[in-house]
């Protein structure tokens, strides 16, 4: 599975949204994801990619392509 | 109150409020991590009165105080009992004296303990709990003194002011994720804790309750196990157990 179909699949799995509406433009505001629910993906992209995600940079990811591309630059 | 299939981690389990806790929640049907910092015996007893009454229990030693420790603590209890539904944070220690005679370690350790452990415990649980997505219940030892305040307990009542505070900003949080948390706030209750008092002072005490007598452990044991076993719309309270004591 490529980095896009697994981040897809966390995001899916964990803010409960269908999978195949999650665009790269699509922002987290978008799918009504609260402060708390960016925490609990952030732990779910740390377990899955064996990573630390700072606060600065969860700061930064606001759509579901920050997080492919984030997750790209560190793998 | 059937907790069947739910596991309870009480801290500071060993004696006085959290045995008793330990003890109700285990016959309520709760598999209960017995924790404890110093007392391996007193634990090891706890653990023995639960299973020769059919409850499930295990004693894990852990200081609240350390985070690692609290860390480890909660990675026990999933290895015992694969999950993690309530924790009562109970662990607690005194170290009384006026504030004009009241050492820095003294200080220090009480916070360590007292607000930090609670720290520490909640801090850790949060991602067995979250990952869990089946709610949970916290529940801290707070104190009429964290209410209140109490001559000679500046650092013990500072704590649980601060435990207080900290119950009603998590239960904010958590909130939408069906975790509720709440304090309850002991009086006097006749625990070790309190078997330091004078007889003097504890005359002077009662004086002072309405129902005339120190409270029990069992007491307050009844009114956590309620609010561990409740649908959990009760949050960010605090539930004093203090047999209507005049401060």
């Amino acid at each position: 599975m490529s980095i896009e179909d697994k981040v897809k699949k966390i995001i899916a799995d964990q803010l409960e949204v269908d999978g195949d509406k999650l665009k790269g433009e699509t922002t987290f505001e978008d799918i009504d994801a609260d402060s708390l629910d960016i925490v609990e993906l952030v732990m779910a992209l740390e377990e899955e990619f064996d990573l630390e995600i700072s606060d600065q940079e969860i700061e930064n990811i606001k759509s579901v392509g920050d997080v492919i591309e984030y997750i790209g630059s560190k793998t | 109150m059937n907790l069947e299939g739910k596991t309870a981690i009480v801290t500071g389990a060993s004696r006085g409020i959290g045995r008793a806790t330990a003890i109700y929640l285990a016959r309520s049907g709760a598999a209960v991590i017995v924790n404890y910092a110093g007392n391996r015996e007193a634990a090891e007893e706890v653990k023995q009165i639960i299973q020769s009454e059919g409850g499930k229990a295990e004693i894990v030693q852990a200081d609240v105080a350390d985070y690692s420790q609290c860390e480890s603590l909660m990675q026990s209890a999933i290895d015992h009992f694969q999950r993690i539904d309530i924790l009562i944070n109970n662990a607690g220690i005194t170290r009384d004296n006026l504030l004009a005679r009241m050492k820095v370690e003294d200080w220090q350790q009480v916070i360590d303990t007292n607000l930090s452990g609670v720290y520490n415990c909640c801090r850790t649980v949060l991602r067995p709990l979250l990952k869990q997505k089946s709610g949970g219940r916290i529940i801290n030892l707070a104190s009429v003194a964290g209410l209140h305040g109490n001559t000679g307990q500046a650092n013990y009542a500072a704590a649980k002011g601060g435990v207080i505070a900290f119950t009603k900003t998590l239960a904010k949080e958590l909130g939408s994720r069906n975790i509720s948390v709440n304090a309850v706030a002991p009086g006097f209750i006749e625990t070790e804790m309190t078997a330091q008092l004078s007889e003097q002072v504890k005359a002077q005490v009662i004086e002072r309750i309405a129902l005339g007598r120190l409270g029990k452990a069992e007491d307050v044991a009844e009114v956590i196990l309620f609010l561990a076993s409740s649908s959990g719309y009760i949050t960010g309270q605090v539930i004093p157990v203090d047999g209507c004591l005049v401060m």
